[in-house]
């Protein structure tokens, strides 16, 4: 615990307190930032600490350590709901979130992308809107984020050397005149930032041992508590946030491990529980004068979820690869990232390399499957190349986040029922990257390709949408809800459309923006 | 290679036990002997067997010892011994299985039990036995060997242990890479 050993603590009765409720991507980040500029923070995190010593070699024993667990449902005709009906997503429930986990790629949004109604122009039965934000207000946070993890081929950082599974997917990508590289990772290629540099262990998706890649457990969330003006309370689960007659909030209701309720006052909250817990919690938060859920006027708090167009293509050879050596994602491909609708659909896709050991592998290939096909398959792990597929998925109103008062959690609150739906824009974007994906491996000599279905999500985005008018999302340009105005969104919720890139990046940068804001705002006393 | 090498030892009540059929491969050598046994606390020696001839069917990987297949029965024995409901999934699995087969299914012959497996796909018995050996056939240090993944070897780093050593693709220019850490 020797992270949280002598910090700084506040009273719960201190309502000049800033709470942000997690600690990953957007919630340690900012946390940091207001503590950086002398503002008293106080972190509840739900999940325990563990620290990058206690990180396992171990798919399956590492998948109980840290993932989000607690029970959710599934509905809709996305194949999560069949094949991983309680769980439809992949993320982390620690100190640190889901940035233990992720892979690292850290790729900036296309400008087009934050106006993705105005590019596309109107998709039927998709829910698209520009970001009230634009590529060139975002920038320079970008270059702030890039620095501040160390993203390679940005900053003067060279790349992290490939690995074998890049040298497969790098050599079909010359084939097809594809350019291919080892990415702008938030990996050290060399020590830096007082931390090692990557040793190419393979288990980026289990937390990184030697602290190489970013993640806010040993960079925002050490700083941050050295000022002295944050408090971290891991397993502090927020139930609830209260308001007061002004309708402005007031304090958040949190379980310790021991399940006892506490109550901390606040100034302001700041909500960064990922895409489906942040709804969960608004709505959750449901009160007489709030019935449908705090900030939700608009009645858009849970839609417009996205989780990206994934899929996965796997080859074999005649000869062995051991894809599993080294980072997870150490290739990117980017030349179907653009907006091309002569391809039948809108958005683009990234094409990133991936692996997983043995057993996820099992797990994952096809889930349901049994028989020869499948054990063939699994037969050349040895000689297996992989990558992943992601794109932009299509906003809608439909797929939701929604609480499901047929299941409670352990402290008898409703659980989230994620529904969706792949748009067929999606559907048509999947077969079109399973085609290029399949087409990089045939053209280096594949044995056999084979399309593997979305794994469940770790990116969990939109359903807290930012918009310019308060009808059409949740909150504004900086994350500040449009109906109450000390009520911040500081997640991946917040994305107005999803673009084709993983979206850490892009969380870290608003983050650090909305840090800026949100303190100009406290010193002028607006919040 | 032949399917008559599931010879199991017939002197215990509650236990699988076999011998190591390739004596050359990856599981011999890590395996302190040939012989190998499993104790079974709830399911008896003949469910023991027949369901590990069922995942056999389920997920047929030749060459891959009864010694690795016996951790997904292990696994369905603790199920059982914790849960009643599981062990009486199990037994009636395997009595129904056998009734089908007219008394005895580990008796067929390989395509007749095969049939029968077929029949019974996607029923409760089937699912619990797929769902588990799906995790614990492949989630074991046998199973890393025999299929080539170096599981917790890696946990130091391959940075200097072949992450790149493959030689049989063109190495891709430096620009696209990046050297080693200093």
């Amino acid at each position: 615990m020797s992270l949280t050993n002598n910090q700084k603590t506040f009273s719960k009765d201190d309502d000049s307190v800033v709470v942000v409720i997690g600690s990953g991507a957007g919630g340690g980040t900012l946390a940091n930032g207001l503590a950086q500029q002398g503002f008293k923070t106080v972190v509840l995190e739900a999940g325990a600490l563990h620290t990058t010593a206690d990180f396992l070699a171990d798919e399956w024993a590492s998948f109980g350590q840290l993932a989000w667990l607690d029970p959710r449902t599934t509905s809709g005709s996305f194949r999560l709901a069949k094949d991983f009906a309680g769980l439809p997503a992949w993320i982390v429930k620690a100190v640190g979130g889901t940035t233990i986990h992720w892979a690292g790629a850290s790729l900036r949004f296309q400008p087009h992308e934050f106006k993705a109604l105005s590019t596309y122009g109107k998709v039927p039965d998709a829910n698209l809107l520009d970001w009230p934000i634009d590529y060139d207000e975002l920038a320079p946070y970008y270059a702030k984020a890039e620095d501040r993890m160390g993203v390679t081929r940005t900053n003067d950082i060279g790349g992290l050397p490939g690995n074998n599974n890049f040298k497969v997917m790098h050599a079909g990508a010359e084939k097809l005149g594809y350019s291919c590289n080892t990415g702008h990772m938030a990996i050290n290629s060399q020590p830096r930032d007082g931390r090692l540099a990557c040793q190419q262990r393979g288990f980026c998706f289990q937390g990184c041992r030697f602290g190489a890649k970013w993640s806010t457990l040993y960079t925002e969330l050490p700083e941050g508590i050295a000022t002295g003006n944050m408090e971290l309370r891991p397993e502090s689960h927020v139930l609830k946030i209260e308001h007061n007659d002004e309708g402005r909030v007031t304090a958040v209701i949190y379980a310790d491990k021991d399940g006892n309720q506490h109550r901390q006052k606040a100034r302001v909250v700041a909500v960064a529980g990922n895409s489906i817990e942040t709804p969960r919690l608004l709505l959750n938060s449901a009160s007489n004068r709030f019935k449908n859920g705090l900030a939700n006027s608009s009645g858009q708090v849970g839609r417009n979820y996205m989780r990206h167009m994934t899929g996965s293509v796997y080859a074999t050879f005649d000869k062995p690869v051991h894809m599993y050596r080294g980072t997870t994602m150490a290739g990117i491909i980017s030349d179907e990232s653009g907006h091309d609708p002569s391809r039948g659909f809108v958005g683009g896709y990234e094409m990133e390399t991936l692996s997983l050991g043995l057993p996820f592998m099992a797990a994952f290939l096809n889930p349901g499957a049994w028989g020869r096909e499948f054990t063939n398959a699994m037969d050349q792990y040895e000689n297996m190349a992989g990558m992943w597929l992601v794109g932009e998925d299509m906003p809608r109103e439909s797929n939701r986040i929604t609480l499901n008062d047929a299941v409670k959690d352990a402290y008898g609150m409703p659980v989230a029922n994620v529904h969706y739906d792949d748009h067929p824009n999606d559907v048509a974007m999947r077969e079109h990257a399973f085609e290029r994906g399949e087409a990089i491996y045939n053209a280096v000599g594949a044995l056999e390709t084979i399309r593997t279905p979305p794994y469940p999500s770790t990116h969990n985005i939109g359903s807290c949408r930012m918009s310019e008018k308060a009808e059409d999302g949740v909150c504004n340009s900086v994350g500040q809800t449009h109906d109450i105005p000390n009520l911040f969104i500081s997640d991946g919720s917040q994305f107005t459309t999803s673009a084709a890139e993983n979206p850490t990046l892009t969380i870290v940068s608003l983050a650090l923006r909305q840090a800026d804001r949100l303190g100009k705002m406290l010193k002028e006393g607006a919040v | 290679m032949s399917l008559s090498r599931r010879s199991f030892l017939r002197n215990s009540r509650n236990a699988l036990i076999g011998t190591l059929a390739f004596s050359n491969g990856a599981i011999a050598l890590l395996a302190p002997s040939k012989v190998w046994s499993m104790p079974l606390d709830s399911l008896s020696k003949a469910e023991g067997e027949t369901i590990l001839e069922l995942t056999r069917h389920i997920f047929p990987h030749d060459s891959l010892e009864d010694a690795v297949y016996a951790f997904v029965v292990r696994d369905l024995d603790k199920a059982a011994s914790a849960d009643p409901g599981v062990a009486s999934l199990l037994r009636d699995g395997v009595k129904d299985l056998n009734q089908r087969a007219g008394g005895d299914w580990a008796g067929l012959n390989n395509t007749k039990q095969f049939s029968h497996v077929q029949a019974i796909a996607g029923s409760g018995f089937f699912e619990k036995i797929r769902s588990t050996a799906v995790v614990s056939l492949y989630n074991n240090e046998l199973a890393f060997a025999h299929f080539g993944y170096e599981g917790p070897a890696g946990d130091g780093g391959y940075l200097y242990s072949g992450f790149n050593d493959l030689e049989w693709l063109p190495e891709p220019p430096l620009a696209d890479s990046g050297v080693l850490p200093a």
